[in-house]
């Protein structure tokens, strides 16, 4: 590979993650802004944006402590949710690089954009540079994002009239997309599997038709039978 | 301690802990290629039951219809989004910026017409 099509190559790693942190841009922004809209002072959707880092487990939360659930069940909620950054992190693990102190850091920035990201490059090298590039500038834009979003707070107003609620799937349908396009059997697995996280939605605690959703893995043959 | 800083706590220990499992065990057990082969599946599996619960569901009901409704011309554009990292072989494509801003604006205009 010459040096020039290495330059070329990072700097489209950098422009297709410069779109998925604008994208995560506006989610964290709403989520500062709903947090603090329903009541809860600036600091707390700030830190917990920086030592939780999972949005998905932020917004729940959240959601449960706005909802009068209770801190236990707010804990709680979001605690099943980051369950599945466990097997994330298994998926990646290969990805972080060598050494203690690269992998204790990048365990922090392991999010369901950045694995998107890193399992979407098909070479390894190629791969660990997108974990981090994509990583550390999500973890920046996502933090900033909470803080701007906190400030406007109430100025916002109802963030739902917005549209905000749609930004998240909508992040996650353009970055699974590609490999549910592209390979058959994960899509047999992803689509019995959001099925049944969709059919139990109804009965179960948040967070745990998520989890369910693995048994779609039953379909992944051993073999690349074609769907 | 107030019960807010208690939840942040749990949370941001919790979440750490699960996700030093994978460097943990990483050079310590080797994993054999089917099951690696497995977690990617399964994480790609679990994002998309995200996706899936996140856009039609808010807490354990249906979300309406103007939030799925933006999902879908979301996705409807990022059919032109190639896989990442393999952009050249393939043609025009909406940015990720413009699948997320199509995907809001369509949510807020259903909702400012009355869809739920």
């Amino acid at each position: 590979m010459s040096s020039t099509s290495a330059l070329t190559r990072s700097r489209d790693l950098i422009r297709d993650a410069s779109l998925v942190w604008l994208a995560s841009g506006i989610v964290s922004i709403s989520f500062g802004a709903i947090a603090v809209a329903g009541g809860l002072p600036v600091w707390v959707p700030v830190v917990m944006s920086l030592v939780v880092y999972a949005g998905s487990a932020q917004f729940s939360a959240v959601g449960v402590l706005l909802a009068g659930g209770g801190p236990i069940a707010a804990a709680a909620t979001g605690l099943l949710l980051n369950t599945r950054t466990a097997a994330y992190s298994l998926a990646i693990a290969d990805t972080l690089g060598p050494g203690r102190l690269t992998r204790l850091l990048g365990a922090h920035l392991v999010t369901d954009e950045t694995v998107a990201f890193a399992l979407a490059q098909a070479d390894p090298v190629r791969r660990r540079r997108a974990f981090w590039v994509s990583g550390v500038g999500l973890f920046v834009v996502w933090n900033a994002g909470v803080l701007a979003g906190a400030l406007a707070g109430g100025a916002l107003g109802d963030t739902a009239t917005y549209g905000l609620d749609a930004a998240f799937p909508a992040v996650l349908v353009a970055l699974v997309l590609p490999t549910l396009r592209a390979d058959a059997r994960i899509r047999r697995c992803a689509l019995l599997g959001a099925a049944l996280a969709l059919a139990v939605t109804p009965a179960v605690p948040a967070g745990v038709p998520v989890l369910l959703a693995l048994a779609g893995l039953v379909l992944h043959g051993r073999k690349g039978v074609s769907a | 301690m107030n019960a807010t800083v208690a939840v942040i706590l749990a949370l941001a220990v919790g979440t750490y802990a699960f996700r030093l499992v994978g460097p943990a065990l990483h050079g310590r057990v080797e994993l054999p290629a089917r099951v690696q082969e497995l977690l990617s599946a399964g994480a790609i599996v679990l994002l998309a039951a995200l996706l899936a619960t996140g856009a039609l569901t808010e807490n354990g009901g249906f979300a309406g219809w103007a939030r799925p409704a933006g999902v879908l011309v979301g996705g409807v554009l990022a059919m032109g989004v190639p896989p990442l990292g393999r952009s050249r072989a393939w043609g025009r494509k909406a940015p990720f910026a413009v699948v997320v801003l199509a995907a809001a604006g369509t949510t807020a205009v259903l909702r400012a017409a009355g869809v739920g």
